[in-house]
């Protein structure tokens, strides 16, 4: 049988460790603000996430398992979705966001899944014989998949995916082409932004009643930056504005719809 | 009677010698396990989108990596002490000598080695299974893509960024410097424990505790009106017990956030620090323990 140690030693041992551990204090501190001003450790693991998820699965997002837990339950949202379960994929999509709030992806899923696919799946439930309760139940789903995507920005300021999608929700779904012209040109100003979504800004704008000047402008400023923005849609629609807002001849743009550069498709296989 | 070795020498030796032993207990079979898991979770998450899998396997993966390093780290080292007692290798070892804190960091080196080659195998697997899943990704992308080639060209950047990042290697990096830490305190929890058995649970509970050591500290730094020794229970756990929420940065890393370099230096410097004052400690303890 093993012998102990001296229980003074112990004693010992906890103070010593005390003492290094309140030198070691200010920066462990430190490193925290650190990793949170880089935008780490931002996970909030709170009780509703416990109530959400099981106490089990809770421990293990707690013992630094946050990542495969959330996939786990994304696995079980794709059940969830091949049985059109809705509500309860909402509540998976909760705590996946939850629990990893900085993977774009999920908050970009989790919206598409209900803005686009529970939207279209109320719009048809025939077992609801009420259309405008069909309609109702389909804006709630479109109120979801905004609300994934206006809490994943908020987690996520400095990329462009999240107000890209929330451009093509307001635009296709809601039909609000200012708010979806305001979600792209911000989604464009943003590190990395592809050069369509300059373009999806003006043409949202394009199709916003009273914001044709700025409409306009957007479309010139874009003929200008060169070729790679010429494209047929924003020639065409900068035709339509020069005649709507009767803009002089002499200050039309010189192009047409065939200088575009055409890139040969490959046919499909 | 002169002594053959040098001090390093005799670490070294036992070093080996620890490291050899755990190999032949079988620890990497653990690998085995690892391996499966990763090539199944390969092919079961194929059905999904190329993003969701490739963000999938990687949570998956370096979960598995830190849950098995962890429970090696542990494992190993709660019974270094009691199973050297029991088969009395110890007293042949200690009756040379051999400084009982040469012996004991002989013991942490084994440990730490035998880590550092899992972590070598599972991040070398995990790799692996994550460049070829890429390359067949994008040899589907290519053969099935109808567009131009610029098209095809932004379809496979897309690919790329989703699989493997550089970040991945400072990810596993910290995983390993978080499990050399744990090997210390349960090598430091040994040479007070009464038993394996003993060293293992208060490990295991030091692990949970370690997690919870940020909320420790915010409770007790907060402000909050408590109990006096509520505080001063709440302080103790933040004073004793290492931050291991701070070693947690994979799950954002495969989010594909950039590693800061000063984060990183600074959380491989505090898991060193750690390792180093938890091994202290057990010298401390170890130096007058009765055998």
């Amino acid at each position: 049988m093993m012998r102990c140690v001296n229980p003074l030693r112990v004693l010992f041992a906890i103070l010593f460790l005390g003492i290094a551990g309140s030198l070691i204090l200010p920066w462990q501190i430190e490193l925290q603000h650190l990793d949170r001003s880089a935008h780490f450790r931002s996970a909030t693991l709170d009780l509703g996430l416990r109530e959400r998820v099981g106490q089990a699965a809770f421990i293990a997002a707690l013992s630094g398992f946050r990542a495969p837990v959330a996939a786990l339950l994304w696995i079980s949202a794709h059940a969830a979705w091949e049985k059109t379960e809705w509500g309860k994929m909402d509540a998976l999509f909760e705590s996946v966001t939850t629990l990893q709030p900085r993977v774009l992806l999920y908050w970009d899923i989790a919206a598409w899944h209900m803005a686009w696919n529970a939207r279209a799946s109320a719009l048809q439930d025939l077992t609801q014989p009420s259309e405008v309760l069909r309609e109702r139940s389909a804006g709630h789903y479109v109120a979801l998949g905004r609300n994934f995507l206006e809490r994943g920005i908020k987690n996520n300021p400095d990329q462009y995916l999240l107000y890209e999608s929330l451009g093509r929700l307001a635009g296709t779904r809601e039909s609000d082409h200012g708010a979806a012209a305001d979600a792209y040109a911000k989604a464009a100003s943003l590190t990395n932004a592809p050069a369509y979504l300059k373009r999806l800004a003006a043409y949202e704008s394009s199709l916003t009643p009273g914001r044709e000047r700025e409409a306009y402008e957007r479309l010139l400023s874009l003929y200008h930056e060169g070729a790679q923005q010429r494209v047929p849609t924003l020639v065409t629609r900068l035709h339509e504005f020069e005649q709507k807002l009767g803009i002089p001849k002499d200050q039309w743009v010189n192009d047409s719809v065939s200088s575009y550069p055409f890139y040969p498709l490959k046919a499909p296989k | 009677m002169s002594r053959r070795f040098s001090s390093s020498s005799r670490i070294f030796a036992i070093a080996g010698n620890t490291f050899t032993d755990l190999v032949r207990q079988r620890v990497f079979l653990f690998l085995l396990i690892f391996s499966l898991m990763v090539i199944g979770c390969s092919a079961l998450l194929a059905k999904f989108s190329f993003q969701e899998e490739f963000q999938m396997l990687k949570d998956v993966a370096l979960g598995a990596m830190s849950l098995f390093l962890s429970f090696f780290a542990i494992l190993a080292s709660a019974m270094l002490l009691p199973r050297d007692l029991e088969d009395r290798t110890i007293f042949t070892i200690l009756s040379k000598p051999v400084p009982r804190h040469e012996y004991l960091m002989g013991k942490l080196l084994g440990v730490l080695t035998m880590l550092l080659l899992s972590t070598l195998i599972m991040g070398g697997l995990f790799l692996t299974v994550l460049v070829l899943r890429e390359q067949s990704v994008l040899l589907e992308t290519r053969n099935s893509f109808v567009g131009s080639q610029q098209e095809l060209a932004s379809a496979l950047a897309e690919v790329r960024k989703s699989a493997f990042n550089w970040n991945l290697i400072p990810a596993m990096v910290i995983l390993f410097a978080k499990a050399s830490l744990i090997a210390s305190l349960t090598l430091m929890i040994s040479t007070f424990a009464t038993s394996g058995i003993f060293a293992i649970l208060t490990s295991v509970s030091a692990y949970f505790i370690g997690h919870l050591q940020e909320t420790a500290r915010e409770y007790w730094l907060g402000g909050v009106t408590v109990h006096w020794w509520s505080r001063l229970f709440s302080a103790l756990l933040a004073l004793v017990f290492p931050d291991l929420q701070a070693f947690n940065l994979s799950d954002d890393i495969v989010a594909g956030k950039g590693l800061p370099l000063d984060v990183f230096w600074q959380t491989i410097a505090l898991g060193g620090v750690y390792t180093i004052l938890y091994y202290l400690v057990a010298c401390f303890l170890f130096q007058k323990r009765e055998l």
